[in-house]
């Protein structure tokens, strides 16, 4: 059995989703509010002679057809940031507000941690996380060429985060974005799947249990946590949210997207989940012709 | 201290206030951007700054106990304890709208040549030293970068890592 026909049975259109999934991605860049306006980004973009089309989901994220998402004036002025377009749905449901504190657990590159930083107008205390030195590197020159000065970045495992250097103070919004399996990236990776293995997935889901815990216990009382992936896997996704529910003082809540999903399962194999499991949402690639992606918003209750 | 310490020491506000001999005070680094660039020390209202091995400065919104120990504080904005201090290109794109003088702005291939990293023979009536260079994005003058004139040539100063071929 090849790694996407595992997921079949949550699949209502198998045969669209297995078309979706051999079609590569094109390019997608979000325009960094930091630095420009949507509208300045668009005319510099047609000054350049680039296509670029406006989703109807997110003004500020343009697909490319034709071209990469680097090489062009805007992108130098550090007014675009190549981002797919699932990639830029996690730091949305955050919808972190301008002098908030926020953290972003599991931050290199970037992509969605100066997305976070422009959602807050460059304001308040964001602070951003890896274990990973030669991600930081990449995390640091991603977040200066978009011009971020709200941003701290400390390089640790996020299950032990330190409130410490931060004077204790707890989160009022926390973004979760684990590493995962990442099938959802092969329309952009296709060897992706050649290092499958469901040995890999149970670690990650530990990690992932973990990461989770630690940001749920790091936020205040009525602040939220964003939980995302890249993996279609419930052991990931649904699994890891049933645990985290049971384990901590946190609920799931109901959000909006404006593109088209499926509500988490509650039922995998011989797994079967918390109800409100099914406020996440699962996004396919044929869906919405997009990479695939799964999202959850909770509350902090304690 | 290297480059590679994570230690992060807040500029002292003033020369009286100050416990290391060379490291800049707040004072002179908003003097600096005032007197260099006509930004008002207003724009760097909420942010403070930050030494990090020696010399290199931060730009940070909001604050910190200081020292504090972590891999990165906002964005590098300045090169100090050198005769001539330097501004980063991404201060530059960041802050360099607030700029009113020691602009220069380039035509479209001249800007090219500058984000290829090749230096080139300009005519400049103002200061020598290091400039912000614009060229005309969208209908306005942007902040591209920062380039060193001297003797009628501009050097482009971008970093390896920043410069394209356009």
């Amino acid at each position: 059995m090849s790694v996407l026909e595992r997921y079949e049975p949550l699949i209502d259109d198998v045969e669209a989703f297995s078309a979706a999934c051999e079609r590569p991605l094109p390019a997608a860049v979000r325009v960094n509010t930091i630095k420009t306006t949507i509208e300045r980004a668009q005319a510099a973009l047609a000054e350049a002679d680039i296509p670029a089309e406006q989703t109807d989901w997110n003004p500020g994220l343009f697909i490319l057809p034709d071209t990469s998402a680097g090489g062009n004036w805007p992108y130098v002025h550090g007014w675009l940031h190549g981002q797919e377009e699932v990639s830029a749905i996690p730091a949305r449901v955050v919808d972190p507000q301008p002098g908030e504190a926020v953290w972003d657990c599991c931050a290199a590159p970037g992509s969605k941690t100066t997305q976070l930083a422009a959602l807050m107008d460059d304001t308040g205390r964001l602070v951003a996380t890896d274990n990973n030195m030669g991600r930081v590197s990449a995390l640091r020159s991603n977040a200066e060429r978009l011009g971020v000065t709200n941003l701290a970045i400390t390089i640790e495992d996020s299950r032990n985060h330190s409130l410490k250097p931060f004077g204790g103070e707890e989160y009022d919004r926390t973004l979760v974005d684990v590493p995962c399996s990442c099938e959802g990236t092969i329309r952009k990776n296709p060897d992706v799947l050649e290092e499958w293995s469901y040995e890999h997935v149970e670690g990650t889901a530990g990690v992932q249990k973990g990461i989770l815990k630690r940001a749920v216990q790091a936020t205040r009382e009525g602040g939220t946590v964003v939980y995302s992936t890249c993996t279609f896997a419930p052991e990931e996704n649904e699994a890891v949210l049933d645990h985290v529910h049971d384990a901590e003082s946190c609920q799931m809540v109901d959000f909006d997207l404006e593109l088209d999903s499926r509500p988490g399962v509650t039922e995998w194999q011989d797994e079967r989940f918390d109800e409100s499991v099914t406020k996440a949402k699962r996004i396919y690639p044929h869906l919405n012709d997009t990479g695939g992606f799964f999202c959850a918003k909770l509350e902090v209750t304690g | 201290m290297s480059d590679t310490s994570t230690r992060f020491d807040r500029l002292p506000a003033t020369d009286a206030e100050r416990t290391v001999e060379q490291r800049a005070t707040r004072a002179e680094v908003l003097d600096w951007f005032d007197d260099r660039f006509g930004i008002e020390p207003s724009v760097f209202e909420e942010h403070t700054f930050w030494e990090r091995g020696a010399g290199k400065i931060w730009a940070f919104y909001g604050d910190m106990d200081s020292p504090v120990d972590i891999e990165g504080l906002g964005m590098t904005v300045l090169r100090t304890r050198q005769e001539h201090w330097k501004p980063t290109l991404e201060a530059v794109q960041r802050f360099g709208d607030h700029a009113t003088r020691n602009t220069i702005a380039l035509s479209r291939e001249q800007a090219t040549a500058f984000m290829a990293g090749d230096d080139q023979t300009l005519a400049w009536d103002g200061d020598w030293g290091y400039l912000i260079v614009t060229h005309e994005l969208a209908g306005e003058q942007e902040p591209l970068g920062v380039g060193l004139y001297t003797y009628d040539e501009l050097q482009s100063v971008v970093p390896k890592g920043r410069r394209r071929e356009l």
